[in-house]
């Protein structure tokens, strides 16, 4: 490729797949350090119980065991701290029950952990994990949020009630008068299902101590090294911060799982000084399902208010959603900032107001996981507008078109101010991809055949680039949102680009380099992306929220503007001419209206070898170092399009077509986009008709503990998706003109295939997962 | 998982030897029998492995019937051109086991003896009338499952070869649990001259069993139509996560129907 033509925009072939697709990726499980350790967690069998006996004597006594730790070693350590601050309606802070490293006195939930056992081989951890003593006094358990008081129980004693705050936004008032003058309301109460993450890498770390200088390195899969090691250190352990190196190398999937701080990496740190042995942990599969936060958990009821011709007037959201057993690291955020607020959805809904109760279960914490908030608002906007629509009868697309907010930059009611969008042209486009003018004849081939045959639309919109710290730290928040990035040039103009998003699986080696090869005119084969080490990379907030390219990029752009400002200094010099008239164009430096040049690698030698140098004006060398924090939040938008078929006889859904039209701004690589979009699709979509995590309403035991019972979307669930990111309305508040592309598709598509398959069954509401059964069962409830 | 001793017997005649000892665990294809090793849910002192006994692997067509050597992988009876020509449905079922790899290791033998309530086998040998041979004695289908996860095996007995007597016509249909991929009901039917039979596999609380109403129907009218109205009861059927007792008793006659072809 030409670097002339530019590298922004091209569909360049993911660098890093080679390493991935042949073996040679370095996960943290391919780590072994030398006088490599193992450590095994015991775990709670039950969902709520009192410890009254723990002995571990016969276990420390077993062959090759180093150590045992339990929650009285850590009993006066501090908690995993919550970077979110929520308060209650009345001002109050949420209650913020400590979330031990181990569990002490009590256990929470199935999965909660007991006791650490290292020992000189996984077996050998094992075998003497099994001889540990516990006795459990077990207590009645919370698990249902439509039932949270219902057992008498108290999760945490703090927490009487089992609530952790109840929180409101918007105007409550306005919102209730807006319904007084309503000629229609339409009332829906559903759940957003809970899901387990599911990362095809489970969590794993292997920590050590290093005796010559007191110091730690903790190798995890993680998604974000820095602030892992920020809380760790700060807030959990007392380690120096300068102590402590964090390394998050090849990571197999996050979808924000691997965004919090855990316990059982803490443990190990912690207890790696007292084996003084490297100890190594890589979660099984099964311990996955009990102890990685899960995803959603909301029970939700939302009424719409409109007038007469289908003008939204009011939109009333009441949401519980669940915590879980403990405060997760950003749990408390998802219901409410990262969800209430995108309740305006595309619409100019004037008033809106949300209460949310977050409640304390004993489940697995609850916590961000793609889309994160953004889901459960899309669902509740876009179920609620389409059931309208049905009850209007009007058209839903033409509803919509009717309440799409479509002048900016547009202030919603819910606290956020969109910069850019064109929420028609995205609808426009995904009829006409969709082949909406033709469904009529589908469906009436589709009853020929004795089957349902159903259309739903979804139009989403989600807040990403997250976020503008002091925004943020207003809302709560208990860290700062920026982004860091480091270009560092050799002398020979080959280039290292130290970034603090961390990949896993995003692609960033190749489109953070498509980048940079486009600002610097040079090869993508004269550029490393390196990430995820605290010891490389100055600093980082991590990866999340679809905010690597719009945050993380820009950092790396202001950093290579101050490259180039140098260099062309620097070429002013060599070419003897002053630095305004020097001009920077595909990798060359010229003086404006002459032939006279110098190239990158000329300058980037001049720099490190200065001996023709303007040494009174510049500093040898050319790295250069940027910090971004961005000015709003960016909102990538989009239209999708579902279409089904249901088997009347048996519930069995297909989806016929998927349409999935987004609007990403600016677009670096066409086809890593639209892999994240499929992947998006393919967890919305997941969501909608499979997964689910169940647990016993009465023992807490997670049901649906393993691939038996819990429905990961494979291939063949899948249908074909028709995708296609519209040449959009660019971010205009980066510099690159980028919104995140993450997310979007496990925001907008479970909303589009519940609308669909209720259009076919002709019911109003109906639960995901809309698993043959459940579809099967509203239909004979419907009849 | 904890040590165990193993033995590779030879002969069916060895194995048995090696089997009649104290806590010792045949394995054929170990597909289920691994998995519940590895969980630690058991820890047998010895695994006898029957899967390289040549005399048990094979398929063979002999007085009017098909004959599986009971060590015969599923891909093998899958791929099997007497199976596919005498009994069509029956190769389909045996393709449609599990996934690529469970099919190259599970053997029809093993998964008999283990009786899975959602195993796809089962129900082919009731619906066919197929007869069990072991090391010792012969068995009718009816005879031979007992419960769930039960049959009327001994411990150290070892089913050598399952005979299919050859129906007019044969389907099967599966209708999978969207997780593990096991029938949530499973219904094979078979045609003979002698009347029409139906198993039903992953419905029952005690495992397969035949559908006396839809045998009744369809052995007087072969057709989807004579189905209609026809009802299973939900009395005996399994409840859980992914469908109810009455799901699946609704379930049997539309997938009874389906399979006629």
């Amino acid at each position: 490729m030409n670097a002339r033509q530019g590298f922004i925009g091209q569909s360049v072939v993911r660098r890093e797949d080679t390493r991935f697709l042949t073996g040679v990726g370095q996960y943290t499980d391919d780590i072994t350090l030398p006088q490599q350790s193992h450590g095994v967690f015991l775990r709670s069998p039950h969902a709520h119980a009192r410890i009254t006996s723990l002995d571990t004597t016969a276990a420390a006594a077993a062959p090759g065991v180093l150590g045992i730790f339990t929650g009285e070693h850590f009993k006066d350590i501090g908690g995993l701290p919550c970077g979110w601050l929520i308060n209650n309606i009345d001002g109050s802070p949420m209650k913020e029950p400590k979330h031990p490293v181990l569990a002490f006195g009590k256990v929470r939930y199935v999965g909660d952990r007991v006791a650490l056992i290292v020992a000189e081989t996984l077996e050998q951890a094992k075998a003497a994990r099994d001889l540990i003593e516990v006795g459990y006094d077990v207590l009645p358990a919370v698990i249902d949020i439509g039932n949270i008081t219902g057992t008498g129980a108290a999760v945490h004693d703090e927490a009487p009630d089992n609530r952790c705050y109840q929180w409101q936004i918007g105007d409550k008032d306005g919102t209730d008068a807006a319904f007084t003058n309503a000629a229609h309301v339409t009332t829906l109460t559903f759940r957003n299902n809970r899901l387990a993450p599911n990362a095809i890498e489970p969590r794993a770390a292997n920590a050590s101590w290093n005796a010559s200088d007191d110091s730690y390195t903790l190798y995890v899969a993680n998604q974000n090294p820095h602030v892992e090691r920020l809380l760790m250190c700060a807030f959990v352990l007392g380690i120096p911060e300068h102590k402590m190196r964090v390394v998050a190398p090849d990571v197999g999937g996050g979808f924000g799982s691997k965004i919090f701080l855990y316990g059982e990496e803490t443990a190990m740190v912690w207890a790696s000084k007292q084996v003084r042995r490297p100890i190594k942990w890589v979660a099984e599969r099964s311990e996955a399902f009990l102890s990685d936060a899960h995803g959603r958990d909301h029970l939700t009821t939302a009424e719409l208010a409109l007038d007469s011709q289908g003008t939204f007037l009011g939109f009333r959201v009441n949401t519980t959603a669940n915590m879980g057993a403990y405060l997760s690291t950003f749990a408390s955020a998802v219901p409410t900032i990262l969800y209430a607020t995108l309740l305006a959805g595309q619409y100019k809904t004037p008033k809106i107001s949300c209460t949310v109760t977050s409640v304390f279960t004993n489940t697995s914490p609850v916590d961000a996981y793609r889309g994160a908030g953004r889901p459960e608002a899309t669902y509740t906007v876009e179920r609620i507008v389409e059931t309208a629509a049905h009850e209007l009868g009007i058209d839903p697309a033409e509803l919509r078109r009717r309440n799409f907010v479509t002048t900016f930059p547009y202030a919603t009611p819910v606290g956020l101010t969109y910069d850019t969008g064109d929420y028609d042209a995205t609808m426009r486009r995904a009829i006409e991809l969709a082949d909406v003018a033709g469904f009529p004849a589908r469906k009436a081939a589709s009853e020929a055949k004795g089957m349902k045959r159903g259309l739903g639309y979804s139009a989403y919109i989600e807040a990403c680039g997250i976020a503008p710290s002091a925004v943020a730290g207003a809302l709560g928040a208990r860290a700062g949102l920026f982004e860091a990035g480091e270009v560092r040039v050799h002398p020979t103009g080959k280039v290292t680009v130290f970034t603090g998003s961390h990949s896993h699986g995003q692609g960033h080696e190749t489109t953070f380099a498509q980048v940079v090869a486009d600002k610097l005119g040079i090869p993508m084969e004269d550029i490393t992306i390196e990430h995820g080490d605290t010891g490389k990379v100055l600093f980082g907030m991590g990866t999340y929220g679809s905010r690597s390219l719009a945050v993380g990029g820009t950092a790396i752009v202001k950093a290579l503007d101050k490259v180039i400002a140098k260099g062309k200094k620097i070429a002013a010099h060599l070419l003897e001419a002053a630095d305004s008239d020097i001009e920077f164009e595909g990798g060359v430096f010229k003086v404006a209206g002459t032939d006279k040049s110098v190239p990158f690698a000329s300058v980037s030698l001049t720099a490190y070898v200065p001996h023709n140098f303007p040494h009174d004006k510049l500093e040898p060398g050319l790295n250069e170092n940027a910090f971004y924090d961005p000015s709003n939040f960016t909102y990538p938008a989009g239209s999708y399009i579902c279409e089904v078929e249901v088997d009347p006889a048996t519930g069995v859904t297909r989806i016929e077509r998927f349409t999935a039209c987004d609007d990403f701004g600016n677009v670096i690589n066409p086809m890593v986009v639209e892999g994240q979009v499929h992947g998006g699709l393919a967890q919305g979509i997941g969501q909608a008709l499979l997964e689910h995590c169940v647990y016993d309403t009465e023992s807490g035991q997670l049901l649906t503990g393993s691939y038996m019972d819990y429905a990961m979307p494979r291939a063949d669930d899948m249908p074909h998706f028709t995708v296609e990111t519209v040449k959009g309305t660019p971010c205009t508040h980066n510099p690159l003109g980028v919104k995140g592309c993450g997310e979007a598709g496990a925001i907008g598509s479970p909303p589009a295939v519940i609308n669909a398959i209720c259009n076919a069954i002709g019911v109003k509401n109906l639960a995901m997962p809309a698993t043959p059964h459940t579809v099967w069962q509203a239909m004979h409830a419907a009849h | 998982m904890q040590a165990f001793a193993f033995h590779n017997p030879a002969s069916v005649a060895d194995a048995v030897k090696a089997a009649g000892t104290e806590d010792a665990k045949l394995i054929a294809g170990g597909q289920t029998l691994l998995q519940t090793m590895k969980l630690g849910l058991i820890a047998p002192s010895a695994l006898v492995d029957i899967g390289a006994i040549a005399e048990l692997k094979g398929v063979c067509v002999s007085d009017g019937q098909v004959v599986i050597g009971a060590g015969t992988t599923h891909a093998a009876v899958a791929a099997s051109d007497d199976v596919k020509k005498h009994i069509p449905a029956l190769a389909e079922l045996a393709g449609n086991i599990g996934d690529r790899q469970v099919r190259n290791r599970g053997t029809i033998g093993g998964s008999l003896a283990n009786n899975d309530p959602a195993a796809c086998y089962p129900a082919a040998v009731l619906a066919l009338g197929a007869t069990i041979k072991t090391d010792r004695r012969t068995l009718s289908a009816e005879d031979f499952f007992t419960g769930l996860y039960s049959t009327a095996l001994a411990e150290d007995e070892i089913i050598t070869s399952v005979s299919f007597p050859v129906p007019q016509k044969a389907g099967w249909q599966k209708f999978k649990q969207p997780a593990s991929r096991f029938s949530i009901v499973g219904v094979f039917v078979a045609k003979f001259a002698s009347g029409v039979r139906v198993a039903v596999t992953g419905a029952g609380a005690s495992g397969v069993f035949r559908a006396a109403e839809l045998e009744a129907r369809l052995s007087a009218n072969y057709t989807a139509a004579a189905l209609a109205g026809a009802t299973v009861s939900a009395d005996a059927l399994n409840s859980d996560l992914h469908g109810s007792a009455a799901y699946r008793a609704a379930l049997i006659p539309v997938l009874a129907g389906r399979a006629l072809g």
